[in-house]
């Protein structure tokens, strides 16, 4: 009834407006859960759009819904697999196997505990890279020294080669979290800085 | 609408129909256009689950579906340094993966021997893309920007 008068302008519709802006963007909330990608979901394999939905593998493979769902997770809409990979396995949700062999053979991959400073000098706030988190992944040979020297200030490292799948691109956008999440690497302000 | 405004508004029923019948319609005509365009944006989206991998050397050019392979599934049970760089160099396409290596224990064959996981006699299960798709990376829920650009890769969002 208020939204009624108000239409007509017979009283004073304040409220009235504030109630049909919410009702619009409930609507166009609700258009865009439906039609667009906009929700943290993960998509089932016969809807991916790369598995053929005709194919007998779809009744035998997992759906990543099934257990990506219970991982640790970005917030909604989050990019990549929608999972803190990292977090993962330090909250002993999974726990992945560093040898393929069976029985597990101990491989020798040091966890490495050091962080390295990059952008010193850049807008950007600071790039904090925990040697830490990709150790629990990775061996050193992944990344030394073909894809970096190990070696401070040797690596002319920039975000153009990184878009382009190169340095911390290769996997960075590929398989791991992706460059659109700015402040996951750029993290530390600078001295100085009073930014928020 | 236009004309159905006018139509109503020939029967007088009440002061100030008219204001409501053509509001009524800017209404109806926003989010008709909203529609539209939502339906136009999520239409060709392929949402391939994050760091998909297709394969399609040679699979469909020998009568095949494509393979795809999903990094997320192997990635929650083994460690990036298990197949990269020793089993698969780190870039799509700059490996020359065949069945014949995979049989012999090569590639895939590491593991999928029938000893740590199953053996590559189970086709359809790696075979089970959609025919007529480019080899590379699918990124479905990735944002967009050219950070897969690289050989033998197409990004998809």
């Amino acid at each position: 009834m208020s939204v009624y008068l108000c239409i007509l302008r017979l009283r004073n519709c304040a409220t009235a407006r504030v109630y049909k802006m919410r009702v619009q963007f409930m609507l166009m909330a609700l258009l865009a859960g439906v039609h667009g990608n906009v929700s943290a979901d993960w998509k089932s394999l016969a809807e991916d759009g790369i598995h053929d939905p005709a194919g007998p593998a779809i009744e035998f493979l997992q759906e990543p819904r099934e257990i990506l769902s219970l991982l640790p997770n970005l917030d909604a809409g989050g990019a990549g697999n929608q999972v803190r990979w990292a977090r993962a396995i330090e909250s002993g949700a999974i726990s992945p196997r560093r040898s393929r062999l069976l029985p597990e053979i101990p491989v020798e991959v040091p966890v490495l505990d050091m962080d390295v400073l990059l952008n010193l000098r850049g807008s950007m706030r600071i790039v904090r890279f925990p040697h830490k988190v990709h150790t629990m992944w990775l061996a050193c040979n992944n990344c030394h020294d073909e894809i970096f020297k190990p070696k401070i200030g040797a690596n002319n490292i920039a975000m153009y080669n990184i878009l382009n799948g190169e340095q911390c691109g290769r996997c960075h956008g590929a398989v791991s979290f992706p460059v659109t999440e700015c402040r996951f690497c750029h993290s530390v302000r600078h001295p100085g800085d009073t930014e928020r | 609408m236009t004309c159905l405004t006018s139509h109503m508004n020939t029967v007088k029923f009440f002061p100030g129909q008219d204001i409501i019948w053509n509001r009524f319609c800017i209404f109806v005509r926003k989010y008709l256009i909203v529609l539209l365009f939502g339906m136009l944006m999520a239409a060709p989206a392929a949402q391939a689950e994050y760091a998909d991998v297709v394969i399609n050397n040679r699979a469909e050019a020998e009568g095949m579906r494509p393979v795809v392979f999903p990094h997320w599934f192997h990635r929650l049970r083994f460690t990036c340094n298990v197949c990269h760089p020793d089993i698969f160099q780190m870039k799509a396409g700059s490996n020359n993966i065949t069945m014949a290596e995979i049989i012999e224990g090569r590639f895939c064959g590491k593991c999928h021997n029938n000893e740590i996981a199953w053996a590559p006699d189970q086709c359809h299960r790696c075979h089970s893309g959609k025919p007529g798709l480019e080899g590379g990376f699918y990124n479905g829920n990735s944002a967009g920007g050219p950070s897969n650009n690289r050989a033998g890769s197409k990004r998809r969002r």
